[in-house]
């Protein structure tokens, strides 16, 4: 199945995971090849390789976590690694000491990777410049969250065989959502056609440029699709005059067997959670056969196995 | 470096706007004033006289930067107002306007007399603005009276846009009284709010807020429409976006008294700059795309904008090493606002005289303030030697303002101001080390 391996000179070479945008086709592939080797591990009776023993791996979450921060821990913990967890508040000047100096003392003690979920782009790439850890983006602001875009492309390719050729479509909150932005960059970069579709006030400026097509109606996205993702809405967003209520947003963007009918027979449904249900997804296809959601999660910590993996030099 | 009374300054490029005069020459200062300007021969040497030869360097009048931020009162780690005319005087600048968005804001005669008291023995002179709204809130007007009689020379609530256009309506006509200037810092905070950068595919790729170009249009279509019904004259702050420029020539084109800034970075940077998330290239108006750009180039030679303004805005590392959103706006600018108009003379888009209308008469002549830009006989001996070709990397090291948040550190510039004469004094002559 993963027999797109890049070409035998192929090397990784990224010291750090902060973008899909830095990841070129080879390296996605060679990340999900990866990830499908680690895999197995995860379904052991004793899940646990030595394969990052004596290694110190830090999440650093800056903003509220459960999913995604229990699969990295369990990712570095099936492989052996020492993980620790640091909840902080995400103003520094709340919080009165400023990342920098977080990240520096952190870097003090020597941990070999640093994982950071922050309410604020870019901040991974300013903690990169701080510490000689690697450092993999857990998600930051409205900017990527690339191990989920990877889990959710691994999730393609295993159910689909492929990628490249795709109609994938994205549903929702799409410039407040950094899940939508690594997986435009992610699917477009494997060869997928990506459309999105949702309130027109929920599209980021030039979003074309990340190498989307947008649609205004929702029957024009999922039209033959192969895949659905939906995203999750914030509550919030219906004060910020983007739309007028969440009762209208599920009329007219939620994703329900009517609009499964427009899309191929086998398409699947995904989303990176937690669901609102009935409101950007019908219930009923959240637990439906074509849902693969939970797949998402546990090729997650697939994924995250080998990043941790990958960034430490793959060696073991 | 000399302070004696009398200079006499040898073969210099005279470069003089208000005549239209760019000719070799030799100019004599006598305690404090232009004694004499000979452009066909020799002045002959008086006793007690310094000598220099300038080589053909550009001798101009002194440059007036009427929009910089110098921090005093209230957070002078970033800057006062002696660190800053230190920077202005290395810089060229022999006058500043201070912004009066300092701690506490200066809306009062109080903080105006402050201001001009720390600034007596300082090296540029020291223009105040006054604000606009009491706390520069954007409520009530601040005692304009009582601030125009200790010494500001505009109005201005920069930093923070004034968002009623009632408010703008009764600070023009309420400065007609005090022959008062009002300057605009035009934003429409209602679409820039939370905003970090330009509003373009850019800011969709770093996942940043944008503020977009019409945040800045709309109000600058509200300042000249409030000018113009009220026939008051208004100055426009920092203009970065094409479509204000239209806004502005049109205004002009049917005789609005608008007049209009430019700082160096719009035209010398594009957003391009943000795009490792360096928060010293983060500002408000925030650097826009090559078509606004090309437009502040063109603007500034067509005469649409009036004078190019450094904006220079000190902050510490506290302030900007820091997460980009959480960064704050704004860059020093007076020691490289020389270097960076001399790449315009020398890509043809101004003249010299243009350069000097733009950075010395025409802020001048909109604030009423300085010379007049006269470089003649009986004058005020406020002068900047130019070398165009002094080539030299933009270091830390050479930096004379307290802070350091500049984009353009490592930059390679040609041209830069070696001597800066205020009162008829010597404030400022390059560093043998620059020069070598």
């Amino acid at each position: 199945m993963f027999t797109q391996t890049p070409n035998n000179d192929y090397q990784f070479r990224h010291r750090h995971i902060l973008t899909v945008a830095d990841l070129s086709a080879d390296d996605v592939s060679f990340i999900l090849g990866t990830a499908q080797s680690f895999k197995e591990i995860s379904s052991r009776p004793i899940k646990k390789v030595p394969t990052l023993r004596g290694k110190t791996i830090i999440n650093l979450f800056f903003e509220p976590s459960t999913r995604t921060r229990l699969s990295f821990e369990l990712a570095g913990k099936r492989m052996s690694g020492d993980t620790f967890n640091i909840s902080a508040s995400s103003s520094s000047t709340v919080k009165g000491e400023t990342l920098v100096d977080t990240v520096k003392n952190l870097n003090a003690m020597n941990p070999d990777v640093i994982i950071i979920r922050h309410s604020r782009s870019g901040t991974p790439l300013l903690a990169s410049r701080h510490t000689k850890a690697a450092v993999i983006n857990a998600g930051d602001g409205c900017h990527e969250h690339p191990s989920q875009a990877l889990l959710d492309l691994m999730t393609v390719q295993e159910k689909k065989g492929t990628i490249a050729g795709l109609k994938v479509a994205i549903i929702g909150d799409i410039g407040h959502s950094r899940v939508a932005h690594s997986n435009i960059l992610g699917f477009n970069k494997m060869g997928a056609d990506v459309h999105v579709s949702g309130p027109a006030t929920f599209m980021p400026w030039g979003v074309e440029s990340l190498g989307a097509t947008v649609c205004y109606t929702i029957e024009e996205a999922v039209k033959d699709a192969d895949v659905i993702i939906a995203l999750r809405i914030q509550k919030e967003r219906q004060f910020d005059s983007l739309i007028p209520s969440w009762r209208e947003y599920a009329h007219f963007f939620g994703i329900n067997e009517k609009t499964l009918t427009l899309a191929k027979p086998d398409v699947i449904i995904m989303h990176p959670g937690p669901i609102n249900r009935g409101i950007e997804l019908d219930s009923d296809l959240a637990d439906g056969h074509r849902s693969v959601i939970l797949d998402q999660v546990t090729n997650g910590v697939a994924v995250r196995m080998a990043l941790l993996y990958l960034v430490m030099g793959g060696e073991g | 470096m000399g302070n004696s009374e009398r200079i006499l300054l040898r073969n210099g490029r005279i470069i003089d706007p208000l005549n239209g005069l760019d000719q070799k020459g030799d100019l004599l200062i006598d305690n404090g004033k232009i004694e004499a300007i000979n452009f066909q021969g020799y002045l002959e040497t008086p006793e007690n006289c310094q000598q220099i030869d300038l080589n053909g360097k550009w001798l101009t009048a002194g440059l007036i930067d009427m929009h910089v931020h110098l921090r005093e009162p209230g957070e002078e780690y970033k800057e006062t107002i002696e660190s800053g005319t230190w920077a202005a005087a290395a810089g060229g600048f022999t006058s500043v306007c201070c912004m009066p968005n300092t701690r506490p804001v200066n809306d009062s005669e109080a903080v105006t007399s402050l201001i001009l008291d720390k600034a007596r023995n300082c090296p540029a002179r020291v223009y105040p603005v006054g604000a606009i709204s009491k706390n520069s809130l954007g409520e009530s007007l601040a005692p304009f009276g009582e601030m125009k009689e200790a010494g500001v020379v505009a109005f201005s609530d920069d930093g923070h846009p004034v968002g009623s256009s009632l408010l703008m309506r009764r600070a023009l006509e309420y400065g007609a009284n005090y022959d008062a200037l009002i300057i605009s810092h035009a934003e429409e905070s209602s679409l820039s709010a939370n905003g970090a950068m330009n509003e373009g595919p850019l800011s969709t790729g770093m996942g940043l807020r944008g503020i977009p170009s019409v945040a800045e249009s709309i109000m600058v279509y509200r300042d000249i429409a409030l000018a113009e019904y009220l026939n008051r004259p208004i100055h426009l702050a920092h203009i970065s976006t094409r479509e204000a420029i239209d806004l502005i020539r049109r205004a002009k084109d049917r005789g609005v008294r608008v007049t209009a800034e430019t700082a160096p970075h719009y035209f010398s940077l594009t957003e391009e700059a943000v795009a490792e998330y360096d928060t010293n290239a983060k500002m408000n108006p925030p650097l826009r795309n090559i078509r606004d750009r090309e437009a502040v180039r063109a603007a500034l030679r067509d005469g649409t904008l009036d004078a190019i303004a450094s904006d220079h805005a000190p902050h510490s590392s506290l302030e900007k090493n820091l997460e980009f959103e959480e960064a704050a706006n704004g860059i020093i600018g007076l020691e490289t606002a020389v270097p960076l108009t001399l790449n315009l003379v020398r890509a043809d888009i101004l003249t010299p005289l243009r350069m000097v209308e733009l950075m010395s008469l025409n802020p001048s002549r909109i604030l009423k303030v300085g010379s007049g830009g006269r470089l003649e006989a009986g004058g005020v001996a406020d002068l900047t030697v130019i070398d165009p070709d002094l080539e030299f990397t933009y270091q830390q090291s050479m930096m004379v303002s307290k802070s350091r948040n500049s984009p353009f550190l490592g930059w390679k510039m040609k041209g830069k101001a070696v001597m800066t004469i205020m009162d008829g004094k010597i404030r400022f002559s390059e560093p043998e080390s620059t020069l070598n």
